[in-house]
């Protein structure tokens, strides 16, 4: 297995194949892609909207911090590893 | 633990009209009964009352839903009710012109089958001759900025070429690579004989997708689906019945799977009569396999019931005529002894029967 492949200056985008869309039965986030589906929780979905290209994920990480009380070190490892996730299903563009 | 039970996917089944006459099609093998399809009006009003139920992606399937003049209607209301829309097709018939005005109806992403990565072999199991048509499709969905599903149905007679068939998934560029054996259903179930593996054919097979999914991961993924006759667990059948999908045929049936109206004793409703909000909640034949009360053993007390579902109903009726019984894919299945019977003679050395094609001529009671 590789090792993330995301680093703190990369700018992550969400690809072109994924949707975010609210799912009106539950009232969280969903990312749609090829036919599947993620839940997000409500962190997750900060971050999806984050993922445009502009922000690198060192900014993604500051602005989770400022919104929230946590340890920075919690906060860096719950966003490289979901990138790394949605990387991994091909659902990233890093520049 | 109460799970609100809502479906996920609409597989809408336009049609069952298909140019190819694929040996293994999943549609039933009396498709022209439901001939009758619904109208433009009917499938406007069908994607509306699926959304309004929870339903979020979107199948559009058949037969070839090409064949449907509507299906750029279909596409832009689909779109408009924010669904995830994918085209499941065999590319015929299809132009670059219609496909850039399904792209700008708001069409999400093309699923599109070959047969094989040998023009000859590709165009004798589709008894059509469609494979060069086929890449030509391929290039423009990349070209129109589509994410790109690549399905090959695999079987006896193609298994060998899997590392040809990433080769090709690579070079077009695919976001997606289905590498899905043959399941023994349908019209594949009367050319079992033909088309079912080995397990030496299988494992080679499956070690190279294996191979494949790492050196690819993040580019395409590829994903190798075995054929339950080999899985000795069952699949977990449409995510459990009633649980997640919704099939819709051609004619309006409202079903738990693409095959449950081959299923005897089960009265399906249409959505010409009833709402899909009403089928779905009320339905008697969607409650008929749903949850865990009808599972007979070895299910009942098994502790891979939530996982499986008790596997695949119609598997399960049409090896041994009945519907309730563990799917025969089990090891624990009482009957799996026609699944092992199955697989000695794939074992065996012998001349293939000859193929049986899809097509309207084969009556069955």
């Amino acid at each position: 297995m590789s090792r993330s492949v995301i680093s703190f200056e990369s700018r992550p985008r969400l690809a072109a194949k994924a949707r975010v869309r609210l799912d009106r039965q539950t009232g969280r986030y969903v990312l749609l892609y090829p036919e599947r589906g993620l839940e997000l929780n409500s962190t997750a979905a900060e971050i999806v909207k984050l993922c445009t290209g502009e922000y690198s994920v060192d900014d993604i990480i500051a602005r989770l911090i400022a919104t929230r009380v946590g340890v920075r070190a919690d906060v860096e490892r719950d966003v490289v590893d979901f990138l790394d996730r949605l990387g991994a299903r091909g659902l990233l563009d890093t520049t | 633990m109460t799970e609100r039970v809502r479906p996920y996917t609409l597989v809408a089944e336009l049609t069952y009209r298909c140019p190819l006459r694929c040996v293994y099609c999943s549609n039933p093998l009396d498709y022209r009964r439901h001939a009758d399809e619904l109208d433009t009006a009917a499938w406007m009003r069908v994607l509306g009352e699926a959304e309004a139920l929870g339903v979020m992606q979107l199948n559009l399937t058949g037969g070839e839903p090409l064949v449907r003049h509507d299906l750029e209607a279909l596409v832009e209301r689909a779109r408009r009710l924010d669904l995830y829309t994918n085209l499941i097709t065999s590319g015929v018939p299809l132009t670059r012109a219609r496909l850039a005005r399904l792209r700008a109806s708001g069409l999400d992403s093309v699923q599109l089958s070959i047969q094989d990565v040998r023009p000859a072999s590709a165009d004798r199991i589709a008894g059509n001759p469609a494979f060069a048509h086929k890449l030509d499709v391929a290039r423009w969905t990349k070209e129109h900025g589509i994410p790109l599903t690549l399905n090959v149905v695999l079987h006896r007679e193609n298994l060998a070429r899997v590392s040809a068939m990433i080769a090709l998934a690579e070079s077009l560029e695919c976001d997606r690579l289905e590498l899905a054996n043959t399941q023994y259903l349908g019209w594949a179930l009367l050319n079992r004989q033909a088309l079912l593996p080995t397990r030496e054919q299988l494992d080679g097979a499956r070690k190279e997708a294996a191979d494949a999914r790492d050196r690819l991961r993040g580019r395409i993924e590829i994903v190798f689906v075995l054929p339950d006759y080999y899985s000795d667990v069952p699949k977990a059948c449409m995510d459990g019945w009633g649980r997640r999908f919704l099939v819709v045929s051609p004619d309006g049936l409202v079903l738990p799977c693409h095959l449950a109206h081959t299923l005897p004793g089960l009265a399906f409703e249409n959505v010409r009569q009833r709402s899909l909000d009403e089928i779905w909640h009320t339905s008697s034949a969607f409650d008929a396999f749903r949850g865990e009360s009808w599972m007979p053993e070895p299910c009942r007390s098994c502790e891979r019931r939530a996982v499986d579902f008790g596997g695949c109903r119609c598997q399960a009726f049409h090896l041994t005529g009945n519907a309730a019984g563990t799917d025969p894919a089990c090891v624990l299945a009482p009957t799996h002894g026609l699944i092992e019977s199955a697989r000695r003679t794939a074992a065996e050395p012998s001349t293939s029967p000859p193929l049986a094609y899809r097509g309207p001529d084969l009556a069955r009671p």
